[in-house]
C-alpha cells in the first residue's frame, strides 16, 4: 500500500502533514466564514423579505439601501475584495495572512450572495400563510421565524448548500494570496514546483467536501419536504 | 355584532390609477347570523371580508367588532382582537411543513397553554371538525374537503365569535361543499358562532346564509333577509344570481329561442306563478283549476325550502275559456301568487 501510494502521489506522501494542515485551513476557513456569514446572510435575507415593497414591515428606505449595498459588494470580483479589504483584515483580525486574514473577506464576499439566496428561498413563501398566520393575531416576529424561516427551511438549506459550496471555491482564491489551506497547497506545489499528483489529489479532496456539503444539504431538504 | 360603516378601501394600480375595490360600504351583521357576501369576482367582496379584520386597512370608514373600533387600536390590541376573528381560505392556506396537529396547535403555542393543555384542545377540535384520525398526517396528504375541515379546527381554536369565510367552497367539488356548509352551519347552530361567508355562488348563500348583500363594483347593491331576496329580488343582478339556482327564469330564454315546448294554441297563455309569501300552505293550484276550469300544463317547477319556508314557483300553459282565466289569474294574485304573464296567444277583446 505504501508504495502504491509512493507510486502514484510520492510529492503528496512526502508532504503528507502539509497535506493535512491545508484540508484543516480549508475546514477551519469554510466553517468560520460559513457560520458567521449564514448568520449574517439569514439576518439581511430577513431583512430584504420583509422591508421589500407589499413585505410584512414594508420600509422604503431599510429595503432600498440594503438592496443597493448588496448589490454593490456582490459586483465586487473577489480577487480585489481580497487586496481591498487587507487594512479592515488587519484592524479587525491583527493580521491580513494566515487563515485568521482570510475569514473577513470570505465572510464580506459570502454574505451578499447568501442574503440573495436565502431572499428567494424566503420569496417561495404562500403570501396566504401569511395571510393566515397575521389572521391569528400572530406577531411579526412570530410570522418570520414560525411561518418564514420554519416553513422555507427546505429552500434556505438548497441556498446555503448552494453558497457553501461557492464558499470553497473562494477559500482556494484566498490561499492564492497566502491564507493557506488547499488552494494554497496546489498552486504552490502542484503549479508553481509542477508537481502534477499534488494538483489531483488536491483536486479530489476538494470534491470529497463538496460532496460532503451537498449531501448535508440533500439530507436537510428531504427532512422537511412532507 | 360587527358593523362596517362607510368603508372605502383604494388600491393604486400599475398604471397609477385608483381602483376602488370597496366605495363606501355600510353594513350591520349580527351575532349569530351567517352573513353572505355575494358578487362576481372582482365585485370587491374579498377586500370587504378582509376589512373586518384589517388584514386590508380601509381607505376611510370604521370597523367597529364587538363595540371596539378596530382601526384605533394599537398593533397589539388588534392582534388581541384578531383571536376572536378565525378566518378559513379558498385555498386553506394550511402550513405544509407542520403535521395536522401542528397547524391546529399552531395559533394556541405562546397562548399561556401548557403543552398538554394544547393537546387537550387541538383534540377536542380535529373532533369537533370529524377529522381526528389525521392528527399525524401532513396537509399534502389530505383532500380539499379534509384540509379545509384542518383550516376550520385552526381557525377555531382561540374560541372565536366570527369565523370570516372567503370563498371557502370554491375549490371543492359539490359533495365536499355540501359538507363543508353542513359543518359551518352546525357550528353556527352549537357554538352561536357568526359566521361572514364570501362566494359567487348563490347555492351557497341558499344552503346556510340568513341573511345576504349582493356586491357590484365595490358597492352593496341589495341587502336583506336570505327569504326576502330570493322571494323578490330588486336589482337585476340580484336576479341573476337567482336565476343560476333555479329553472324558472330559463323560460324566456325559451321564448326567445321559440322552443317548441313554448308553441302556445290560440287562447292560451304562459304564465309564471310565485310563492313569494311565507305564509302559503293551501293547494292553490288544484283548487283554481277546480274552481275555475281552466287546464295548467306545467313546463318548469321548483320549490325549495329556505329559512324553513317554501319559495320558488311554476312555469305552465294556461288554456280555458277567456273569462275563467281572468278569474283564475285574479284568483292567484288574490292569494298573494305573483302572476307574471310571460306570453299571450289570447285574442285581443
Amino acid at each position: 500500500m505504501q508504495d502504491f501510494l509512493n507510486n502514484i502521489m510520492p510529492n503528496v506522501v512526502e508532504r503528507f502533514p502539509t497535506f493535512v494542515q491545508a484540508i484543516w485551513d480549508t475546514i477551519i476557513m469554510v466553517v468560520w466564514s460559513g457560520a458567521i456569514s449564514f448568520g449574517l446572510g439569514m439576518l439581511f435575507g430577513v431583512m430584504l423579505t420583509v422591508t421589500k415593497p407589499g413585505g410584512i414591515m414594508q420600509n422604503r428606505v431599510v429595503y432600498q439601501i440594503l438592496d443597493k449595498v448588496i448589490n454593490f459588494f456582490r459586483s465586487i470580483p473577489f480577487v480585489i475584495l481580497l487586496t481591498w479589504l487587507i487594512p479592515i483584515s488587519r484592524a479587525i483580525m491583527g493580521t491580513a495572512i494566515n487563515v485568521e486574514g482570510a475569514i473577513i473577506p470570505l465572510i464580506v464576499g459570502t454574505v451578499p450572495f447568501l442574503s440573495r439566496q436565502i431572499e428567494s428561498a424566503l420569496a417561495e413563501t404562500d403570501k396566504g400563510m401569511i395571510e393566515a398566520a397575521t389572521s391569528m393575531g400572530i406577531s411579526k416576529m412570530g410570522i418570520i421565524f414560525r411561518v418564514y424561516l420554519r416553513e422555507g427551511i427546505g429552500a434556505i438549506a438548497r441556498g446555503t448548500t448552494i453558497t457553501m459550496i461557492s464558499l470553497v471555491g473562494l477559500t482556494a482564491m484566498a490561499g492564492a494570496v497566502g491564507s493557506g489551506g488547499l488552494g494554497d497547497f496546489a498552486i504552490r506545489y502542484g503549479h508553481d514546483r509542477n508537481m502534477m499528483d499534488v494538483t489531483w489529489v488536491t483536486v479530489i479532496a476538494v470534491f470529497i467536501l463538496v460532496s460532503i456539503i451537498q449531501i448535508i444539504g440533500n439530507i436537510v431538504v428531504k427532512k422537511n419536504k412532507h | 355584532m360587527i358593523y362596517l360603516k362607510h368603508i372605502c378601501k383604494t388600491f393604486i394600480d400599475d398604471n397609477k390609477k385608483e381602483v376602488h375595490a370597496v366605495n363606501d360600504v355600510t353594513l350591520t351583521i349580527n351575532d349569530g347570523d351567517i352573513f353572505g357576501i355575494i358578487g362576481f369576482s372582482g365585485a370587491g367582496k374579498s377586500t370587504l371580508v378582509r376589512c373586518i379584520n384589517l388584514l386590508e386597512r380601509p381607505t376611510s370608514g370604521t370597523v367597529e367588532v364587538d363595540g371596539k373600533d378596530l382601526t384605533k387600536l394599537s398593533d397589539r390590541e388588534l392582534r388581541e382582537s384578531r383571536k376572536k376573528i378565525g378566518m378559513i381560505f379558498q385555498h386553506f392556506n394550511l402550513f405544509p411543513s407542520r403535521t395536522i396537529f401542528g397547524n391546529v396547535a399552531f395559533p394556541l403555542q405562546g397562548s399561556g397553554l401548557s403543552k398538554e393543555e394544547i393537546k387537550v384542545k387541538v383534540r377536542k377540535l380535529l373532533d369537533l371538525v370529524g377529522i381526528s384520525e389525521k392528527e399525524n398526517a401532513y396537509p399534502s396528504q389530505l383532500s380539499g374537503g379534509q384540509k379545509q375541515r384542518v383550516a376550520i379546527a385552526r381557525a377555531l381554536a382561540n374560541d372565536p365569535d366570527i369565523l370570516l369565510c372567503d370563498e371557502a367552497t370554491s375549490a371543492l367539488d359539490p359533495q365536499t361543499t355540501k359538507s363543508i356548509l353542513d359543518l359551518l352551519k352546525n357550528l353556527n347552530k352549537e357554538l352561536g358562532i357568526t359566521i361572514v361567508v364570501i362566494t359567487h355562488e348563490m347555492a351557497v348563500v341558499k344552503e346556510i346564509c340568513n341573511r345576504v348583500a349582493v356586491m357590484e363594483k365595490g358597492k352593496v347593491v341589495e341587502e336583506g333577509d336570505v327569504f326576502s331576496i330570493f322571494a323578490n329580488p330588486k336589482e337585476k343582478l340580484t336576479q341573476n344570481f337567482i336565476k343560476t339556482t333555479s329553472n324558472l327564469r330559463k323560460i324566456e330564454d325559451l321564448v326567445n329561442e321559440d322552443s317548441p315546448v313554448v308553441k302556445l294554441k290560440p287562447g292560451e297563455l304562459i304564465v309564471r306563478l310565485s310563492y313569494i309569501e311565507k305564509n302559503i300552505s293551501e293547494p292553490l293550484i288544484s283548487s283554481m283549476t277546480e274552481k275555475y276550469g281552466v287546464i295548467l300544463n306545467i313546463i318548469f317547477a321548483n320549490i325549495e325550502i329556505i329559512q324553513d319556508a317554501p319559495i320558488g314557483g311554476t312555469v305552465a300553459i294556461m288554456s280555458g275559456e277567456p273569462d275563467s282565466i281572468e278569474a283564475a289569474l285574479d284568483y292567484l294574485r288574490d292569494k298573494n301568487v305573483g302572476v307574471e304573464v310571460i306570453k299571450d296567444a289570447r285574442l285581443p277583446k
